[in-house]
């Protein structure tokens, strides 16, 4: 028991430096970095990897200078840092900066980047820090990201912020937690690919189906449809709330992680999504959120009740309760198998009601690729937007992928999907953030039209478990190449039925979301949705190479993984 | 002869091979050549598009046809010439070139101290044992029934065991080890190919096997196996289906079916379709991997081996309570 608490005290230890990170930011900073260049900011981390006890199931987790998730990183704008990593393990180990623009070298990819940490080594990372905004730190060695080595980074801006003034400031950092290794978990997806699904259509659901799509005749007739694709129409997450339990900031949602507000103030929260396979959806019930940073960009606020959030993205919002009540922070998972729970309170101790889980979404037509307009506008969908693309003069394009052993379908009929907030959110009463939301508050620093395009397909086969592009794993292909300076869109059309929150490694991906090019956002991760295709411009300014991979961590793992090398 | 009956069972097989691809195949049509046709011709105004796409196509790494095969095709997709297209831009607009170079080229990776690369070529072990199960009839005989199966190996190569027989008064029958190669070979099946050992408590003999294994439309499970050796050939067929009561509570049909081109007295097996062995079983899954059912199982000879048990003087068919659990690691 003693050990037991000790731990979650360092825990608590933790979170309190996490919760009472206080806004300090933008206080004159600029012009003492006109005047004399601050020294580098140096750092120590220590990675340790010990048992940890969540939810009443222990599991080997990892810390970060004894916390997990890790101590919350604060740099600043046009400082160098220089951060020590010590491995104290018997494994080697990274850490990759999330959304950091830096030389490829430090970008912490072991095998792409560097060689790793070794096991009982030292690494220091040292780069200049050339943007402000929230991002996070995560491994990117094995799965011991997907076991809690991860923690939040804020850049504080150089010149005065472009957010609006918060009283207060609270990380708020989303991730899924097992006790169950990695290793255990993949492996039972490679045997069983429904094998967290415990939401199947059944026998005993067909009634309520029958209900739902006006008739026995229609329900039996849609899984009749998936069965003849050998596919599952509630296959949401490959990994449910039957294994994890939603964390938000290392907190089980039993009692919730707690920060503390005055009523009438302005509260930041910067929010993380560091889960290793989890989307989230994130709503405040009572309070309105107004979105002002994605990505670590600026955004012109957009006032929602609700927004989903991949796995690697990270959203600023801030809110102003009026009333000295509690307000809980309810981040449910895709699937609706489970929720991470916070409160914003003003004083410890007061929780506020947790609402019921929303309906779970079920697959459709459109998510395979085969958008039926007519029925598509009946269900109250968001008509797909006309986008402008400027036309680059050279289109790479790999063609419809193969149906081979890595792949299961091709989206046919691929539609724009920027409009939507994605599945299960579409047509409700709240308003949930879309991407065509986002409207940058600074232009994108480039102004090129694309000289060349590049389609991606996202692929998959669910039943063997196997991810990548084009058809093709990881291990089967060689790297995407762009010339240094060069201006490209990729466009990548997904022809799985899932979600793939991708990551561009160094680089921003500047969203077509039909903002024109003085507004389109800058984004590190962009989730494609399920038989859409979508499209982002990418300036080829970081030479090196540098990963690009869906941040599901299992889907990375078995394929979806592409390097992309600039030179 | 014995060519002339073995013939149709590996035609069966091969079939059954290329069967299996084509199904994967055949839910998708494109409706590609409509865009491609107003893509193909040369542009009006792109005079430097159709040299360039030579010389593109030769200093390219395309040795495969890929690169090469209907530009038509790939410009469907993409969505800035649509737009073109529909909304009727002026005609000097460009018209891109369509290449594949960067994606997929098939050059080296870069793997400083090997963490990349095999990550996705992870190799695992795994085994199902579907039927362990003991079969009841009151007064009549009782067996132990097992039927399972085991493999090892990646995403396309494995190898493959497989094993199953019955148990009766001390006597097992119906034994049958195999050790397969197995290949993925399209979406949802492998393509097998091995030896077959008749491990029993009867006379022992060996067969080569090739067949394929996998997911059929609508989520039915099969195999389809053809043997062959010095006595002959023969063939099994393997079904299932899982029909979800709950998502815990699985009903499961299944059936095997063995044929034999010659009969096989020491081992009590009569030729053609030579016997059956189905059941329908009702298991709880506990948790996924271990899972107690109750069943209604029949097993019988068929054809020439009924006439066989017969004359030994044995019931011929059963159908029996049974209960047993289902495990896999």
């Amino acid at each position: 028991m003693s050990h037991h608490s000790m731990l979650r005290r360092q825990f608590l230890a933790g979170l309190g430096a996490a919760g009472s990170f206080v806004a300090l930011s933008g206080t004159g900073r600029a012009e003492l970095s006109m005047t004399k260049p601050l020294p580098p900011l140096e750092m120590d981390l220590h990675i340790t990897r010990r048992k940890v006890r969540i939810a009443g199931h222990s599991g080997e987790g990892y810390c970060i200078n004894g916390q997990m998730p890790g101590p919350v990183l604060r740099w600043q704008e046009g400082r160098e840092v220089r951060i020590h990593v010590h491995n104290h393990m018997d494994e080697p180990t990274s850490l990759h900066w999330h959304g950091i623009r830096l030389s490829s070298d430090q970008d912490g990819v072991p095998g792409l980047s560097f060689a790793g940490i070794p096991a009982g080594g030292k690494f220091t990372y040292s780069f200049p820090v050339l943007q402000s905004g929230t991002y996070w730190y995560h491994s990117h060695m094995g799965h011991q990201e997907s076991a809690g080595l991860y923690g939040a980074l804020v850049v504080e801006p150089m010149g005065p912020s472009l957010l609006p003034k918060a009283d207060r400031d609270h990380m708020i950092l989303l991730s899924d937690w097992s006790d169950v290794s990695a290793e255990q978990i993949v492996d039972n997806l490679k045997m069983q690919d429904d094998y967290y699904n415990f939401r199947q259509r059944s026998l005993a659901s067909l009634p309520e189906e029958s209900r739902r799509a006006g008739g026995l005749g229609a329900a039996l007739k849609s899984r009749l449809q998936w069965s003849h694709m050998r596919m599952s129409a509630t296959d949401i997450s490959d990994v449910s709330g039957v294994l994890y339990t939603y964390l938000m900031n290392g907190e089980a949602p039993s009692a919730g992680w707690s920060g503390l507000f005055q009523p009438g103030e302005q509260v930041c929260l910067h929010i993380i999504n560091a889960a290793a396979m989890t989307l989230f959806d994130v709503r405040i019930p009572g309070l309105e959120m107004q979105v002002v940073e994605a990505d670590g960009n600026p955004v012109v606020p957009v006032p929602v009740d609700e927004f989903r959030i991949g796995p690697g993205e990270t959203y600023v919002v801030m809110v102003k309760p009026q009333k000295a009540q509690p307000y809980t922070i309810f981040a449910q998972s895709e699937d609706r198998t489970g929720y991470a729970r916070g409160t914003l309170t003003p004083r410890y101790g007061l929780l506020g009601d947790v609402p019921p889980m929303d309906p779970r979404p079920v697959r459709g037509m459109v998510d395979m690729g085969m958008a039926m307009p007519m029925k598509g506008s009946m269900k109250g969908m968001a008509m797909p937007p006309v986008i402008q693309r400027t036309p680059a003069d050279e289109i790479d394009d790999p063609g419809p992928p193969p149906l081979n052993v890595e792949n299961q379908n091709v989206a046919a009929s691929p539609i724009e999907r920027v409009s939507s907030p994605g599945d299960g959110l579409e047509g409700i009463s709240r308003r949930v953030l879309a991407y065509s939301d986002l409207v940058a508050l600074r232009p994108p620093p480039d102004q090129r039209p694309p000289s060349r395009e590049i389609i991606l397909h996202l692929t998959g086969n669910m039943e063997r478990y196997i991810w990548g592009f084009n058809g093709r794993k990881y291990s089967e292909s060689g790297p995407i190449h762009l010339a240094r300076g060069e201006r490209v869109r990729f466009t990548i059309i997904n022809d799985t039925m899932m979600e793939h929150p991708l990551h561009l490694h160094g680089l921003w991906s500047e969203l077509e979301n039909g903002a024109d090019d003085q507004h389109r956002p800058l984004k590190h991760t962009v989730i494609s949705q399920p038989g859409s295709r979508m499209s982002v411009l990418v300036t080829a300014d970081a030479p090196g190479t540098w990963a690009y991979h869906c941040h599901l961590m299992y889907h990375m793992q078995t394929g979806m993984f592409r390097e992309v090398v600039i030179s | 002869m014995k060519t002339g009956k073995s013939l149709p069972l590996i035609l069966i097989g091969c079939f059954l091979a290329t069967a299996a691809q084509a199904m994967d195949g055949m839910m998708i049509t494109h409706s590609a050549p409509d865009n491609g046709r107003t893509m193909s011709p040369v542009g009006e105004s792109d005079h430097n598009m159709s040299g360039m796409n030579m010389s593109d196509m030769g200093d390219m790494d395309m040795s495969d046809m890929e690169g090469m095969d209907m530009p038509g095709m790939k410009a469907s997709s993409h969505p800035a010439t649509l737009k073109a297209q529909t909304i009727g831009k002026p005609l000097s607009e460009k018209k891109p070139r369509i290449v594949h170079k960067a994606v997929d080229a098939p050059a080296p990776v870069v793997d400083i101290g090997h963490h990349m690369h095999a990550m996705d070529m992870g190799r695992w072990f795994h085994g199902v044992l579907d039927e362990f199960e003991g079969r009841y009839q009151a007064g009549g005989k009782s067996s132990l029934r097992w039927d399972g199966e085991a493999w090892y190996g990646g995403d396309y190569n494995r190898l493959w065991l497989k094993s199953e027989g019955t148990m009766t008064k001390g006597k097992v029958h119906d034994g049958d080890q195999e050790l397969l190669y197995s290949r993925a070979i399209s979406t949802y099946f492998n393509l097998q190919g091995g030896v077959r050992l008749d491990l029993d408590s009867r006379r022992t003999r060996a067969w080569g096997a090739f067949g394929v294994e996998g997911l059929a439309l609508y989520q039915f499970e099969v195999q389809a196996t053809g043997y062959f050796s010095d006595r002959g050939v023969a063939a099994r067929f393997e079904g299932s289906y899982d029909i979800l009561l709950t998502n815990r509570l699985i009903l499961q049909p299944q059936v095997e079916l063995n044929l034999y081109s010659r009969a096989d007295p020491r081992r009590q097996i009569g030729s053609g379709l030579a016997d059956i062995d189905t059941g329908l079983r009702l298991r709880y899954e506990v948790w996924r991997k271990m899972a107690p059912y109750v069943a209604v199982t029949y097993d019988s000879p068929l054809t020439q081996g009924r006439h066989m048990a017969r004359k030994r003087g044995e019931t011929a068919s059963e159908a029996r309570f049974t209960f047993g659990i289902r495990s896999w690691f």
